[in-house]
């Protein structure tokens, strides 16, 4: 379970263009509170979708369940770059101080290892977050200069009062007509077909 | 007329012991337990004196030591207007609820004085030129003095929050939460004090000649290590008794093994900067106590508790799943309490013992004595009272808390 989050490493794999390549982006739909996108998230989950995601001008508790995401592989991202950074800066101490330039300092074995740690710490610390904020932006997929979402009007108020729910068109549910109609069913207030 | 701050959230049915639980049993079994270990320690110790008085002095601070965390925690919970700990807030005030007890049980260290402590020795210090220059603080009647008003000011801090929160529960009145959040500011700097000297004149002192000035910081981290540790098991041995099982959720468990994991951090963080400094500056009259530590079968607890207290429950207590699982939270917990134990014994005992690690019965025995008095009277409190403060303003935020 604690692995679970490793999955999508692999299946969705980093650095790879995330846009479908058919005539079509996928759907829009905008609902008008944050309890109907709620409920609408749940359904299409239930429906069996996964290649979509939901828009909010603030963070919606509990969103994440609605939606069935899977916990983020990022922790261990950050994980293995801390520890990382915290080899490479004890090794690097160990090569210079016993190896490389040997030098007795106050009497100190050549092995001090005691010396290490506040630079072992801080680097394992700095690799640490340098690794949580590369790996968010990797995972993410950022920096994005254009996202077909933005050829949409209504997409503008996602900042602001207007909650979205997007289907992307290379999930294997969807459907131009079909999909559509669900949403609308769902309470959408407006569906959207986008252009790639 | 009610407001929303008067409706109370929670049943009190769903809050307290129920007439024939086995954790009604409780306070006998702790009586057991004290009168047994009394026994076990008065046969024992009367052979043995000295070992005695170290032994009870190891669990007097195990002990009290849980309790000022406690203090701590509520303090703190206060002055930061938490929200999401209010339902465990009882336990811990049950838990230095118990100071005034822990005021008796340092009778023996007291009656041990000259046992444990060598600057209480009038020769000792007429040929120690050190133990003079520090006699002025180090006396057996200021000593004495110091340990009173250390008393003092916990157990009118512990009962001044423990009354105040239990008056809430008949009264609701949200203006006790007001009161008792302005006063915690100053209680936390109070209790920060004496709890730095405390841990100066109870485990530095063994080691007269010694310095270090983070010393009390150590003890600080500590006691918060063993609070949390303690918390984390209780937490969850009361949802598995089904008590607070409707009450104490994942989220407030995940919460408890992240303050947990952090104080353990810290405890690294300030035990590692006490000896890098020392290690690093080499003074002598620094260097004796972790020499004392670092020589033969010494070195091998000195590295356990490294392990022990560090490397281990770090990569244990890392992950999201392992906080929010009660089984394996308590574990964690309960490991770390082991290791809080092991870390006291190893400071206090290699003054007894410099030649090497040596266990002895009196060890459990004073354990046990001194664990069945706080069992006792931490157990008898909860079966008068309400498990989670029912009518705290925030009790309702504290019941739908969610980590994000």
């Amino acid at each position: 379970m604690a692995f679970d989050s490793l999955r999508s490493l692999w299946t969705k794999p980093l650095l790879v263009n995330q846009l479908p390549s058919g005539p079509y982006y996928g759907i829009l739909a905008e609902f008008t509170t944050p309890a109907d996108l709620y409920h609408a998230c749940e359904r299409v989950r239930d429906a069996g979708f996964t290649r979509w995601d939901a828009h909010t001008p603030f963070p919606v508790h509990g969103l994440e369940g609605a939606m069935g995401l899977r916990r983020s592989p990022l922790p261990w991202i950050i994980l293995v770059s801390g520890l990382t950074g915290a080899a490479l800066g004890f090794g690097l101490q160990w090569w210079v101080h016993s190896s490389a330039y040997p030098l007795v300092i106050s009497g100190k074995p050549l092995l001090a290892w005691p010396a290490y740690i506040p630079i072992t710490f801080e680097l394992g610390v700095l690799f640490a977050a340098l690794g949580a904020v590369l790996g968010m932006l990797g995972l993410n997929r950022l920096p994005m200069h254009h996202h077909p979402l933005f050829q949409s009007k209504l997409f503008e108020r996602v900042t602001d009062d207007a909650f979205f729910i997007s289907i992307e068109s290379w999930d294997p549910r969807f459907d131009a007509s079909a999909t559509g109609k669900l949403l609308k069913s769902l309470g959408a207030r407006n569906v959207e077909l986008l252009e790639s | 007329m009610t407001t929303d701050r008067d409706r109370v959230a929670l049943r009190p049915e769903q809050a307290t012991i129920p007439p024939g639980h086995p954790w009604n049993r409780l306070p006998v079994i702790g009586a057991g337990c004290a009168l047994l270990g009394g026994v076990v320690c008065a046969i024992l110790g009367a052979a043995n004196p000295k070992q005695f008085f170290f032994s009870w002095l190891v669990a007097f601070l195990f002990f009290l030591s849980l309790a000022l965390g406690a203090l701590f925690f509520v303090l703190i919970h206060y002055a930061t207007q938490g929200g999401w700990g209010i339902v465990v807030r009882r336990i811990g005030e049950t838990v230095f609820a118990t100071i005034p007890v822990m005021a008796a049980l340092i009778l023996p260290v007291l009656l041990g004085l000259h046992d444990l402590y060598e600057w209480s020795h009038p020769e000792a210090v007429a040929r120690d030129a050190l133990l003079q220059w520090k006699a002025p603080y180090l006396n057996v009647p200021f000593f004495l003095i110091r340990a009173a008003f250390y008393f003092g000011c916990w157990s009118f801090i512990a009962l001044l929050y423990y009354r105040g929160s239990r008056g809430q529960d008949a009264t609701g009145d949200p203006a006790v939460s007001v009161r008792l959040r302005r006063f915690a500011g100053p209680a936390i700097i109070v209790l920060a004090l004496t709890t730095a000297f405390a841990s100066v004149d109870w485990i530095m002192s063994l080691t007269p000649h010694w310095y270090s000035t983070i010393f009390g910081v150590y003890f600080f981290a500590g006691s918060f290590v063993g609070f949390f540790a303690l918390l984390s098991v209780v937490a969850v041995a009361m949802r598995r008794a089904g008590l607070l099982d409707t009450v104490i959720s994942a989220e407030h468990l995940h919460d408890i093994g992240k303050l947990l994991f952090a104080f353990m951090v810290f405890w690294t963080y300030i035990g590692f900067s006490q000896f890098f400094l020392i290690w690093y500056a080499n003074l002598p009259e620094e260097t004796i106590w972790y020499k004392a530590r670092m020589e033969g079968s010494w070195l091998t607890v000195s590295l356990f508790l490294m392990a022990g207290h560090f490397v281990v429950p770090f990569f244990y207590l890392m992950g999201r799943p392992v906080k929010r699982n009660g089984a394996t939270l308590a574990i964690g917990g309960a490991w770390l309490l082991v290791m809080h134990l092991v870390d006291l014994y190893w400071q206090v005992m290699p003054t007894l013992h410099p030649d090497g690690f040596s266990p002895s019965l009196l060890d459990v025995a004073a354990l046990v004595a001194v664990g069945g008095c706080f069992v006792a009277a931490a157990s008898w409190l909860m079966r008068r009272q309400a498990l989670v403060p029912l009518r705290d303003p925030r009790l309702a935020e504290s019941l739908a808390f969610e980590n994000v």
